[in-house]
Order: C-alpha cells, then sequence, then structure tokens
C-alpha cells in the first residue's frame, strides 16, 4: 500500500522527504552544537518523523524500532510494534445483539486490557448505556454510570456503543493534517505520532467514540500487552485521540476482537463483509439489523441487532 | 530606506509615557507572566488542567478564538466606508481598526495553540511540509484563511504607515486593491470559523444555517463597540482628532446589527421551542438548566439581556449622544458578545453530549488565567503598535523628526 501511494505522487513525496531530512539534520547539528544533551536523536527525530503514510519500507522499519525502544525506556518491558497490513479483501464488520446483552461490561475491561488503554485518567473505548424498556433506544434518557448489585436490571435493556467504523466518517473528514483516514478493510485508524491533538473529530463524532489523553496515560507495566501495533493499541501518549479499532492488532491475523472473544452471552458478532458466508452477512440476511443515528449519513459498518 | 530610523524612533516611542501608560503595561506584564505559568503547567501536566473533557472537549479557548476572529473581521466594518466613501474623519481610523485585527488575529492563533494536546506539532498543518487537508477540513480553511487575513492587514498597514513615515502618501494603485479584498477576506474569515461548528451534524445546537449570520452580525456589534471605547482614550490622550459624529455614526450602525442579531436569536429560540423535539434540548441547558445542572444558565441570560439594554441605548438617539450611555452600551455589548460567542454557543454545543451525559464544564483557573494572559500579550501588542502609529498618522513622527 505504501508503495503504491509512492507511485502515485513520486516528486511530491520525494521532495517531502528530502525536506524533512534537511531539517532534521539542520536541528539535530543545532542541537548537537548547543550541547541539548537531554535532546537524545530519538526525540529528534520523533519530533520529524513524517505521517505514517508517507513512510518507506525502511523507514517505517525504523520508527518502530525507535518506538520499541522507547517503549522498553518508559516501561522497561519489550513491547513489540508491528504495523500489520489488512487482508486482500477483507472489510470488517460487526453485529451487536440487543436482545442478549446483559450489560455486565466485560467487553469495556477486556478492551481496556488488550488496547493498553490508560487506568488512570480511565480511557475506555465501550460505553454500555443503560436504558429503559418503557422508553426503547433513547439515548437522552440513558444511564452510562449504572451500578448495581446485579445485572441485567428489571425494567432495563442495555446498548453498548462504541466507534462505528463508519463509511461515512464525519470524524476523518474534519480532521486538518490528514491523522485518521479508512483503511482498505473498513478500519478507522489514527496516526497517533501525527495527531495534534486539535479534538476537531471529538466534536464530529456522532458516538463519542474518539478519547482524548487528557493526561499522561497511565500503564502499570505488569499489565500491559506486549503484542501491539503501530495503528492500534501500541500505548499511547498525553494530548492525541484514540479509538476502537476493531482490535486491529488481532483482527488482522485472524483473530477476534477481544470484546467479541470475551462476550460471556455470545452478544457480539464479527466478520467479513465481503464473504457472504460470513457470520455477520448471515445475521444481517436472517434477521433485522439498525444502524445508530442512521439519519446522520454516517453509514456505519457496526450492525445492531434484535437477534430474538 | 529609513529602516534604522523607524526602529529607534519606534523604541524611543515605547519607552516614553504617562503614568497612566506604564500602570497599564505593568498590569499586562504581571498578567501575561501568570498566563505564561499556568500554561507551562499545563504543558507539563496535559489539558487534564483544564476543565474540559471527553464530553465537552472544546471549551473556554475555543470559545474565546471565536469571539476574537468577530473583533478581527469587524475591522472591515470601518474599512468599507472610510475608503469607498472617502470620509475624512474615519480615514486615520481605519489604521487602529485594522491593527486592531492584526492583534485579535495573533491572539486566535495563541487560543488554537493553548488548545492543542501537541502544540510542538504545529508544523503538521503547513502546506507542502505539514499534511494540510484543504479539501474537507474546515479547519484546515480556518487556518489558510486566518493568515491569509493576518499578511493582508499586516501588509496594508505598513505600507500606509511606513509611507507616512517617509512623508509620503500611500500608493492608492496598490492599498485600494488590497483594500477592497479584505472586505470579503474579513467575511470570509467569520464565515468559515461559523461553519467549523456549523458543519458538524452531530451537534444539533450548532447544525443550523443561522449560524454564520448571526457570527456576522454579532461580531459586527462587538468590534466596533471596542472601537468606540478606544477612540475616547484616544483623542482624550493624543493630538489624533475623532469627531463625535464619527463615534455616533458608528454607535448607529451597532444598533441596526445588533437588532439583527437579536431577530437571529429569536428566530432561533423560536424553532427550537415551538418544535419541540429532542434537539431543544440544548438552548434549555443554556438558559433553564436541566436538572440540577444550570452552572451556565446566569451566562446565557447575561448576554441576551445585555444585548437587548445595549441595542435600546444605541437605537435611542438622546442615550447614542450621550457618551455616558453610549460607553454603558459599548461595555454591555462587548460583554455580551463574549458571552454568547464564548461559553453560550460552545457549551450548550456539547451538553448533553452525543450519547446524553450530561458533564458541566466551567472554565478552570489554569484555563481563566491562561486565557487573561493571551488577552494582555494582545492588548500589549495593540498598545505598542498604537504607540508607534498614532504619531505617525498625526506627522509626529516621521524619518526627519521624533517628537
Amino acid at each position: 500500500m505504501k508503495a503504491r501511494k509512492k507511485i502515485q505522487h513520486p516528486h511530491k513525496s520525494i521532495d517531502r522527504r528530502d525536506f524533512m531530512k534537511w531539517m532534521a539534520v539542520g536541528t539535530s547539528s543545532i542541537a548537537s552544537l548547543s550541547v541539548l544533551s537531554s535532546c537524545n536523536s530519538d526525540k529528534i527525530n520523533t519530533f520529524f518523523q513524517d505521517h505514517f503514510k508517507e513512510l518507506d519500507e525502511e523507514e517505517l522499519k525504523e520508527v518502530l524500532e525507535r518506538l520499541e525502544r522507547q517503549y522498553k525506556e518508559q516501561y522497561n518491558t519489550d513491547i513489540e510494534v508491528s504495523a500489520t497490513p489488512p487482508i486482500e479483501s477483507v472489510v470488517f464488520g460487526y453485529g451487536l445483539d440487543l436482545s442478549k446483552c446483559i450489560g455486565c461490561r466485560k467487553c469495556v475491561h477486556a478492551c481496556v486490557k488488550e488496547n493498553n488503554l490508560s487506568r488512570n485518567p480511565e480511557v475506555q473505548y465501550i460505553k454500555v448505556l443503560e436504558m429503559e424498556k418503557d422508553k426503547g433506544v433513547d439515548v437522552l434518557h440513558s444511564n452510562p454510570y449504572y451500578d448495581p448489585e446485579q445485572v441485567p436490571e428489571e425494567g432495563h435493556f442495555y446498548m453498548p456503543v462504541q466507534c462505528q467504523q463508519c463509511r461515512n466518517a464525519p470524524c476523518v473528514k474534519v480532521c486538518p493534517v490528514k491523522a485518521t483516514w479508512t483503511e482498505p478493510d473498513g478500519i478507522v485508524v489514527v496516526d497517533y505520532n501525527w495527531c495534534i491533538g486539535c479534538r476537531n473529530c471529538m466534536a464530529a463524532c456522532p458516538y463519542g467514540a474518539r478519547k482524548f489523553n487528557w493526561a499522561d496515560p497511565y500503564l502499570p507495566a505488569d499489565e500491559i500487552n506486549t503484542d501491539t501495533d503501530y495503528l492500534g493499541n501500541r500505548p499511547k501518549a498525553k494530548g492525541v485521540v484514540e479509538k476502537c479499532t476493531f482490535c486491529i492488532q488481532r483482527v488482522r491475523k485472524g483473530k477476534y476482537p477481544a470484546c467479541v472473544e470475551i462476550c460471556p452471552t455470545g452478544s457480539r458478532k464479527f466478520g467479513n463483509l465481503l464473504d457472504e458466508q460470513s457470520e455477520i452477512r448471515t445475521i444481517m440476511k436472517n434477521k433485522r439489523v439498525f444502524i445508530f443515528k442512521e439519519e446522520l449519513n454516517t453509514q456505519p459498518r457496526f450492525y445492531y441487532f434484535y437477534g430474538t | 530606506m529609513h529602516l534604522k530610523e523607524f526602529i529607534i524612533g519606534s523604541i524611543k516611542l515605547v519607552f516614553r509615557g504617562s503614568k497612566i501608560y506604564w500602570a497599564w503595561i505593568s498590569i499586562l506584564i504581571v498578567l501575561i507572566v501568570l498566563g505564561i505559568a499556568s500554561y507551562y503547567n499545563q504543558a507539563a501536566e496535559g489539558l487534564i488542567t483544564t476543565s474540559m473533557r471527553d464530553q465537552v472537549s472544546w471549551g473556554f479557548y475555543i470559545g474565546n478564538f471565536t469571539f476574537l476572529v468577530g473583533i478581527a473581521a469587524a475591522a472591515i466594518m470601518l474599512v468599507v466606508p472610510a475608503y469607498i466613501y472617502n470620509m475624512k474623519s474615519l480615514k486615520e481610523i481605519v489604521v487602529l481598526g485594522e491593527l486592531l485585527a492584526i492583534s485579535s488575529i495573533l491572539m486566535c492563533l495563541l487560543f488554537i495553540l493553548v488548545d492543542m494536546g501537541h502544540p510542538e506539532r504545529f508544523w503538521h498543518m503547513i502546506p507542502f511540509i505539514g499534511k494540510l487537508r484543504l479539501g474537507q477540513s474546515i479547519l484546515a480553511w480556518d487556518s489558510v484563511a486566518l493568515t491569509f487575513y493576518l499578511i493582508l492587514n499586516f501588509v496594508i498597514v505598513s505600507h500606509i504607515l511606513f509611507r507616512a513615515f517617509k512623508i509620503k502618501d500611500y500608493s492608492k494603485k496598490y492599498v485600494v486593491p488590497l483594500i477592497l479584498l479584505s472586505i470579503p477576506a474579513g467575511i470570509a474569515i467569520h464565515t468559515v470559523t461559523a461553519f467549523l461548528y456549523n458543519g458538524i451534524a452531530a451537534r444539533p445546537f450548532w447544525n443550523s444555517a443561522i449560524l454564520a449570520p448571526k457570527f456576522l452580525a454579532s461580531a459586527f456589534c462587538s468590534g466596533p463597540a471596542l472601537m468606540i471605547i478606544l477612540f475616547q482614550v484616544l483623542r482624550k490622550n493624543t493630538k489624533l482628532q475623532i469627531e463625535d459624529k464619527a463615534i455616533w455614526k458608528l454607535a448607529e450602525l451597532m444598533a441596526y446589527t445588533m437588532f439583527f442579531n437579536l431577530f437571529l436569536t429569536g428566530a432561533e429560540i423560536f424553532k427550537e421551542v415551538y418544535s419541540n423535539t429532542e434537539h431543544r434540548v440544548f438552548t434549555d441547558y443554556l438558559y433553564f438548566g436541566i436538572g440540577e445542572h444550570n452552572k451556565i444558565v446566569p451566562f446565557g441570560w447575561m448576554a441576551l439581556i445585555f444585548d437587548v439594554i445595549a441595542f435600546f441605548l444605541f437605537l435611542i438617539p438622546r442615550t447614542r449622544k450621550n457618551f455616558i450611555t453610549l460607553n454603558i452600551g459599548a461595555v454591555l455589548i462587548y460583554l455580551g458578545v463574549y458571552i454568547e460567542k464564548g461559553i453560550g454557543l460552545i457549551i450548550p454545543g456539547f451538553t448533553p453530549d452525543v450519547l446524553g451525559e450530561i458533564y458541566e464544564y466551567f472554565p478552570s483557573r489554569t484555563e481563566i488565567f491562561v486565557t487573561m494572559g493571551i488577552f494582555s500579550t494582545g492588548f500589549l501588542i495593540y498598545t505598542l503598535m498604537l504607540k508607534v502609529a498614532v504619531p505617525i498618522i498625526l506627522g509626529e513622527f516621521n524619518y526627519k523628526k521624533i517628537s
């Protein structure tokens, strides 16, 4: 994918890269001259790192190695950062059975663990809304902070909300620096090293799916998931926006997202939208699915349905 | 070139002033230092030092930014009559208006910078070097429009002033087309800023076509309000002559724009209340609160009441021509629009959030200090620019003499 990008705009891409290198050389020589001992070359290279899509194979390798070095220093743990490419002719789709979900929030916590999300301040990709059966799906009167002894509560049902991986994603549209885009397999990703933290995408997202790191994320070293992806679950820094990627680090290797795997009621379904035999397509054919906030024309790849 | 004389003379002028001048400068510097200290803390700890959270992800900073874009845009209100109708009394005033626009845009850029999670990645927005997304991102277009407007005003003002410094008339051939260009540019910056909110379908409070016209109407109240006060300060303290008539004319124009602003506000409220859909909840939050959540209700009413009182003060000729009531009106308009475009626009847009949650936002101490710091920086820049520009306009400062 990256090679193709380069062929499309060879001149622009090369000019840009040369310029960046020139800037990097200039700055590093200034830095070394002024004996800025605190500014090591990794920091300088982080600052001048190019956009993910502009990196060629070798540069990408350097970036991933640098990230691993930096994580090692920060967490004193060996973290593997890869950049798994999308699988050909796969577009991921998600199904959520509202009649089965009991609101146990096991998905929320499995997601936090899998994706190395900050424990303090808490960052969670999934928000489970408790709704009153009398009112139906009514977001304005829902409660995300329900905390009873036991779920499900009498007279209530539950609607988990996470990134809907829109085909017509408002977050992608508003980003002023192209730090977020839709991958060929339908996953909306963020380049966490390119995001400037303006939070326009958070204002634009109708699902509250984007989360900002308001402070330095706290992540206990012994709870880190060391198998990470550049566009997915690698540890984040403060000041960037992050979001659900359908566990890109898992699904591109043929595994289910963590939330699908953990769900004790089987409310969560996942599969390839291009494969007619997949579970998600079977559900779309045999059940009645609906999408959330359809009037906004976001065209999600996330389908809610009533299984029974 | 007389650059050396200009620089030396300017430094001399800036360091010469009355006790009041030095008191003013000292206050500004103290506030700037406080602002820098607060920002330093914010940069170290992260934006957690603000009251913004995932539910209300923009707040006071972006509100101030929006308001100041309006002030900058309003500079054209002074430019249009002065140049097109060649009104003598207004011509010198235009320079003051454009300098105000320059300082406002600089403040806008500072507000954007302090709101960013990664201000050091600012270069990602520079075309060709970074990856500015011209096309679909309104924020990208806004940054281009603001930069263009800043450069445009800077070029016009520096040309006029430097020519005067050399005791020459400014070149009509260059200045007039540029000034004509600055009119659509001023309208553009504020329209694009309105579109920043207007285009977001996820936030029904903003997703209304009335937003851009309302932005322009309120900007054409708040900008001149500031100028009315400024003119009085300048004519008292310098030899600059500004006729009462010019000020009253401005006030009369403000009465009309304020009427239009109030009319649009009323139209918006009618739509929400009468149709009574779920989307009414944001307007309710602003004016009545939701349950026990009512932190910004006083501000909602304050803006409305200030605007209405000021409208009548400026409409009635007797109160418009009395400088006490005129100044009260100017202050009320400034505050009214400040609330309307800041807290009154941004916060209800986010409350309740897209999943119905209510997080009550109110600016934190860090946000207030940083904001005061940025305003002081803007006022300081403006004061220093005036300190040099006014003597040039008056012919007291040129390459031959510094009086």
